[in-house]
């Protein structure tokens, strides 16, 4: 393992466990290393690009790691989004830090349009 | 039937662009779109935020670069269908298309381009487990005629923009408005909020805030909500018709079912020529289509929307000889004949 990556372990939305490798050095988010892995479909994570716009990114965090706090347009939007828990955040709002090593996240199910 | 040379489904920056590239080679465009205006997701989701990285504007909001991309297609014309979505394609025998909206307007074009982005937008459905049982017997997701609710009691559901605003307007017109949130706080124009705040105060609209609506009721049609309060327990709410207004998320749709090869929800296109899909005179532009290094960038549909313009041109006028021009040297020639071009160098002795 690379010094500069962490693990996350990832279910995604059928339920599949995933433990992979995250790079602390790239700025990405928990959103992009889902999509960076191909996690879940194109088209049905990150739509708005990680503006913390459209929530289909939402994940429930499993393991007990200090998150960074959440802004307002990420809570405003969990406002708004289905199948929201307590431990809900958008993937795209947490970045991957040296600290979230270990982190379990779920992926939320998908929201109905049609 | 409208007719068109080339027949954009998005408008979207990538399908407006488009239209600058044909105007310059006197070919004009027909734009549809599932939204009601223009500029796609710039305008629909991210019109306040700024862009970086189109090629130089250091700095851009997307709706002002969506105003921007308007006046510098504008003299090519372009004409719409907004509000529709692109439902069927039918090819001539004369190697034309017929596209046919949701709404049954039929456009005709021998060349389509598809700038769908990641699909039409469609209303982001809660996940009450009877709801679509209700769908036109008492739940909307678009309100499309407000009358409907002349002298009926409407409950809407949301807490951003449009729940706020229809909640506001249907004051005048229903016979009672309930606005239920699962926030005390709503996310909108500070104008919308106080309008809410006070039609709250004067009785003319329900607030139920921290609830969520959980169930359907009535026999044919809607007939009252289960309404789950956070503190207070489960409330009943009477009713005609139920709003849930939670946005809209983008589908594929019906293009899904057209026969162009898709891959990872995008359509399949040849990078290394044209941006044709595997149906001749199809070309699929911007985040819609995927090819091996696609990048889903502004920047990147504008190329490609530049590229394929060309060789729609190809197609349509097949006999023709043609060399790209640069508009530094022929400058602009809008469809009234107006010509914008730069000023002629003056040569005049000073001495």
């Amino acid at each position: 393992m690379d010094d500069l990556d962490i693990t996350i372990k990832i279910t995604d939305r059928e339920g599949v466990k995933h433990e992979i490798q995250a790079p602390t050095d790239m700025a990405m988010n928990v959103m992009e290393v889902i999509r960076s892995y191909e996690l879940a479909p194109e088209g049905t994570i990150g739509i708005c690009g990680g503006m913390a716009m459209c929530a289909s990114c939402q994940c429930y965090v499993l393991s007990d790691h200090e998150l960074p706090e959440m802004g307002i347009d990420e809570d405003m939007m969990l406002a708004e989004a289905f199948y929201v828990e307590d431990n809900s955040r958008l993937g795209c709002q947490i970045p991957i830090i040296k600290d979230l090593d270990g982190l379990e996240i779920q992926l939320a199910p998908e929201s109905e349009s049609e | 039937m409208i007719k068109t040379d080339i027949l954009i489904i998005g408008a979207g920056p990538v399908g407006m662009f488009a239209v600058f590239e044909a105007g310059l080679l006197k070919l004009r465009c027909h734009l549809i779109d599932a939204l009601p205006q223009e500029g796609g997701q710039c305008s629909e989701i991210y019109p306040k935020k700024p862009i970086y990285d189109i090629p130089g504007f250091p700095e851009v909001m997307a709706g002002e670069l969506i105003d921007n991309l308007a006046e510098q297609i504008k003299p090519f014309e372009p004409t719409y269908t907004l509000g529709e979505r692109a439902e069927t394609i039918e090819k001539q025998e004369d190697g034309t298309f017929i596209v046919t909206t949701n709404r049954g307007t039929k456009h005709n074009a021998p060349i389509i381009f598809i700038a769908g982005g990641l699909g039409s937008f469609e209303p982001r459905k809660p996940p009450i487990p009877n709801i679509k049982e209700y769908e036109d017997r008492g739940v909307e997701y678009i309100i499309r005629d407000p009358e409907i609710y002349r002298n009926k009691k409407v409950v809407i559901s949301g807490g951003g923009d449009s729940a706020l605003d229809w909640s506001v307007f249907l004051t005048d017109v229903a016979s009672e408005v309930t606005l239920v949130h699962r926030r005390n706080e709503f996310r909108g124009a500070l104008d919308s909020v106080d309008k809410v705040a006070k039609l709250y105060k004067e009785g003319k609209i329900n607030l139920i805030t921290e609830a969520e609506v959980k169930e359907i009721r009535g026999e044919e049609k809607v007939e009252s909500l289960l309404i789950k309060h956070k503190t207070k327990g489960d409330i009943i709410k009477e009713t005609d018709h139920f709003i849930p207004l939670f946005g809209l998320s983008p589908k594929l749709g019906p293009i899904a079912n057209w026969g162009l090869e898709i891959q990872k929800n995008a359509i399949i296109v040849n990078n290394a020529l044209d941006y044709q899909t595997n149906i001749p005179g199809i070309f699929a532009i911007g985040d819609v289509n995927t090819y091996p290094g696609k990048l889903k960038l502004i920047l990147c549909g504008f190329h490609e929307a530049t590229i394929a313009v060309q060789y729609a041109y190809n197609i349509i006028f097949p006999d023709k000889r043609y060399v790209m021009k640069y508009t530094t040297v022929n400058g602009v020639t809008g469809f009234d004949g107006e010509t914008k071009k730069a000023d002629a160098t003056v040569v005049k002795s000073i001495i």
